[in-house]
């Protein structure tokens, strides 16, 4: 009972302690879980960036493991990550499609031809109404979606050479399977 | 003088323009009880960018986004429910300012009532002791001599 003074302070440490950590991790909490994953992925047909006679669909996707990644070229995070995704474009493990979200074509295009087109296909969402059925609320985002149209994985942010083996990867079947398959 | 009346002027213009840069295009629905509705529902989701703003107040381009697919929803007859469904299911219980009592909310609307008990009973304790110390300090006369420690 001597130091009994000392228990406020004690529950001010405590609270100092945990506001300390809450704000160290504040960069995963900014990252809000997806419901989606393990859900169906949203059924879509959008025009596509390159021939805007033509279409993009999620029925012609069946079958195949995809990455579907929600980008801008006015999403500086999305610049970050381009040259990781040319670079995974390039092994051949999965195909990327892109949602092109926002943006104007021209823009779009120019871009691409100046650094690298990494996307199989793109969808255009030029209003925002595709992305908001994707839950998406930031780009880049990016889903990994099953031969069975299942969300089994959500990356938020750009993808960093480390995020793409950690935290990616892993969510995709053993590459050589995927190679065969798609 | 004049450069007073400068920078005051200067000021009050741009604390008048700050508003407007920011405004907000909100929707005209075509009757008053689908405007209630459309205002009370953008009032209750949180923009996803901005957090702690409603789609009410968020002036990014999300917000108007989802503003429009809750006027879409409106006008083709869908109710407040099936709205609240469409923007969970894709976004989870977080966009909701006020989310349901469920289990994975469970805490959230219960710690609120489990600080204010523990607060309440820590301040009763404390009132007891005291008010037994001042009756105690009353009826015994002070025995200077001892540590103040050793009489608690």
């Amino acid at each position: 009972m001597r130091y009994r003074y000392l228990i406020p302070l004690a529950v001010f440490a405590v609270i100092v302690v945990v506001f300390a950590v809450g704000i160290e991790q504040s960069p995963k909490k900014d990252l809000v879980p997806s419901p989606l994953i393990g859900k169906r992925a949203p059924v879509f047909t959008l025009p596509s960036l390159m021939n805007p006679q033509r279409q993009v669909s999620s029925s012609q996707l069946r079958g195949h493991w995809y990455l579907f990644n929600v980008w801008g070229t006015w999403c500086v995070s999305c610049r970050m990550e381009h040259p990781e995704l040319v670079r995974i474009a390039h092994t051949g493990i999965v195909p990327i499609i892109g949602l092109d979200w926002r943006d104007s074509r021209a823009e779009a295009l120019s871009y691409l031809k100046q650094h690298g087109d990494p996307y199989q296909r793109i969808a255009v969402d030029r209003k925002g109404n595709e992305a908001i059925r994707w839950g998406v609320y930031g780009a880049p985002e990016t889903f990994v979606v099953n031969p069975r149209g299942i969300i089994v994985y959500k990356y938020i942010g750009p993808i960093t050479p480390q995020a793409w083996r950690q935290d990616i990867l892993p969510h995709l079947p053993a590459a050589q399977t995927v190679a065969a398959r798609s | 003088m004049r450069a007073r009346v400068v920078a005051v002027a200067t000021l009050s213009a741009l604390l008048l323009a700050a508003p407007a840069a920011f405004a907000i295009a909100f929707h005209k629905m075509p009757t008053p009880q689908l405007q209630a509705r459309y205002e009370r529902l953008i009032h209750g989701f949180r923009c996803m960018q901005c957090q702690d703003e409603s789609l009410a107040n968020s002036p990014v381009d999300l917000a108007a986004d989802m503003r429009r697919q809750i006027r879409t929803m409106l006008l083709a007859g869908d109710s407040d429910q099936q709205i609240r469904n469409f923007f969970v299911s894709r976004y989870g219980y977080f966009i909701l300012f006020k989310p349901p009592f469920v289990a994975s909310t469970a805490w959230l609307w219960l710690s609120p009532g489990v600080l204010l008990i523990v607060g309440a009973t820590a301040a009763a304790l404390v009132i007891r002791r005291r008010s037994t110390m001042v009756a105690r300090d009353n009826d015994e006369p002070v025995d200077e001599s001892l540590p103040r420690e050793s009489r608690s």
